[in-house]
């Protein structure tokens, strides 16, 4: 049986354990040159820190993450630094660029996605400044470059990660110019949080942390606009100007979902997340036989369920294509995987993605920052949905494929409107999933 | 961008529009340009001003550098070589 792997992030990697443990020999594609994953993502070599330094409260997972991937590289036919840019809608082929050279088809029998996610963004006048990074991206400059997005950082959003990234910069010595959360204090007290309790202390920790040291934090608050010249000099937000040259900004997470989209699975809107996702039963398979998820990359739950969600799917798969699986193992699987979602429910109803904000945004609001299409030029259009927006607009047309701009164009368009924002539909993905070049596509 | 902690790596120089960038072993082209002092990696080509890259994590495509015999790169997945060219677009 042949088996493709998808990413080598915690769901990419707990898969493959389960697929090599059953006497498999996968081929495991990663874009990056090293498994882990966004979250836990290694520095270059040179680089000195330990994981407790890199990684913190999540040291041990990391590392046993890291450890176990590294081991399974020889089981495999591990393929790094290699873009899946295409799945076929027809037939059972994966399309692939090794190193910006190297264009290969392949064959499967089975594949699981495990593609992991990026930061849900609003844009905000002055956005696309120097300076202004997601808060993903201000993370992993300082987990694998070890430098700050600024001298002086603000950072602005909401959710875990908000706090977290804020956290860490202060822990490795930058100045946290303000941490600007647009959810209410209020809106965040919810006893399903203790649905998982080590993390929702973990998250009070990083909130009393820069509390305790004098950092501004502002609640229930709304940016206005990064003001700045060609530079960073301060963000705006209502009733305060706080000075800085750099920000960070992320409501929440996004499923890198382009692949599957690609393949042909059934999207559906979440309420929860207000995110679309492709559709899937709890263990990972999709109305594709052959086609499975796992992981951010089907719906935002976060590293902890990625490895649970990894493993679950992997072993659907064996199951389907006649392996046979201890059903002890699933089950402890699955109960796992849904107290987990209990929790999820919680911590995404404690920091609800603000839609009016995006809704709201100026007519003269930078949308689409690949091709520099303003909010006001998609109400103009006056498109019934998403797609011929785009078409009308180029909105969601430049090189990240509205990857960046899509979730706030779609409420901009909705409220435009005057209709819920699941019914403007979803920007449709293309192949191939990121700019390659046109002699090896 | 500033440097902040783990820096303590062998230096190397790359050349960014044919000016000579000290830069560190492990740096991605971007981290150089950026702690470098150069302020941005290209101009929109829409005339709304400089960009400097915004997800650092390969998805939005907005820090494109051109490096010599390589084409278009991300400056963000790119690591810094010695004696490379890079040239801001």
């Amino acid at each position: 049986m042949k088996v493709a792997v998808v990413g080598a992030g915690p769901a990419g990697v707990r898969a493959v354990e389960r697929l090599v443990r059953a006497g498999l020999r996968p081929m495991w594609f990663e874009e990056g040159p090293a498994s882990g994953g966004r979250i836990y993502q290694r520095p270059p070599t040179g680089f000195s820190r330990d994981h407790r330094a890199l990684y913190g409260f999540e040291a041990r997972r990391a590392r046993a993450l890291h450890d176990v991937a590294d081991r399974l590289r020889f089981a495999c036919d591990w393929r790094p630094e290699t873009l899946v840019w295409n799945i076929r809608r027809t037939e059972p082929v994966l399309d692939t660029l090794t190193r910006g050279t190297d264009r290969r088809s392949e064959t499967f029998d089975a594949v699981l996605l495990c593609t992991g996610a990026m930061d849900r963004v609003i844009p905000v006048p002055g956005w696309t400044l120097p300076g202004v990074t997601t808060m993903g991206g201000a993370q992993v400059a300082l987990k694998t470059q070890g430098v700050a997005i600024g001298s002086r950082v603000a950072f602005v959003g909401t959710g875990p990660l908000l706090w977290l990234v804020a956290f860490q910069y202060a822990k490795a010595g930058a100045e946290v110019a303000a941490v600007v959360d647009t959810t209410p204090f209020a809106t965040k007290l919810r006893p399903g949080l203790l649905w998982n309790l080590a993390t929702f202390l973990k998250g009070l920790y990083y909130v009393g942390w820069l509390r305790a040291r004098g950092v501004p934090v502002f609640e229930g608050a709304m940016p206005r606009a990064i003001e700045g010249d060609g530079a960073v000099r301060a963000l705006r937000i209502e009733g305060h100007t706080i000075a800085c040259d750099a920000v960070a900004m992320g409501w929440g997470l996004k499923p890198e979902a382009q692949l599957a989209d690609l393949a042909g699975l059934p999207f559906r809107f979440d309420a929860v997340q207000h995110n679309w996702v492709p559709g899937q039963d709890a263990a990972g398979r999709t109305a594709r036989p052959g086609v499975y998820l796992a992981g951010d990359g089907g719906g935002i739950a976060g590293a902890e369920v990625a490895e649970l969600a990894g493993a679950r799917a992997a072993l659907a798969l064996l199951a389907d294509h006649g392996v046979f699986v201890d059903p002890l193992e699933t089950s402890v699987l699955d109960r796992q995987l849904w107290r987990q979602a209990q929790f999820r429910g919680a911590l995404e109803a404690a920091f609800p993605f603000p839609a009016h904000l995006a809704a709201e945004m100026e007519d003269a609001t930078i949308l689409c920052r690949c091709e520099s299409i303003t909010a006001g030029a998609l109400r103009a259009a006056a498109a019934p949905e998403m797609n011929r927006g785009k078409a009308f607009t180029r909105i969601g047309m430049g090189r990240c494929q509205g990857r960046v701009c899509g979730p706030a164009a779609a409420e901009v368009l909705a409220a435009s409107l005057g209709c819920a924002v699941q019914d403007v539909g979803r920007l449709r993905g293309q192949a191939p999933v990121k700019p390659i070049p046109v002699a090896l596509a | 961008m500033k440097r902040l902690i783990d820096q303590d790596r062998p230096g190397l120089t790359l050349f960014v529009d044919g000016q000579a960038l000290a830069a560190k072993q492990g740096d991605t082209v971007l981290t150089a340009i950026l702690t470098g002092g150069l302020g941005h990696l290209r101009q929109s080509e829409f005339g709304d001003g400089a960009r400097a890259g915004f997800c650092l994590m390969g998805a939005c495509q907005d820090c494109w550098i051109v490096v010599e015999g390589r084409g278009t790169q991300r400056a963000c997945t790119t690591l810094a070589e010695p004696d490379m060219q890079v040239r801001r677009r």
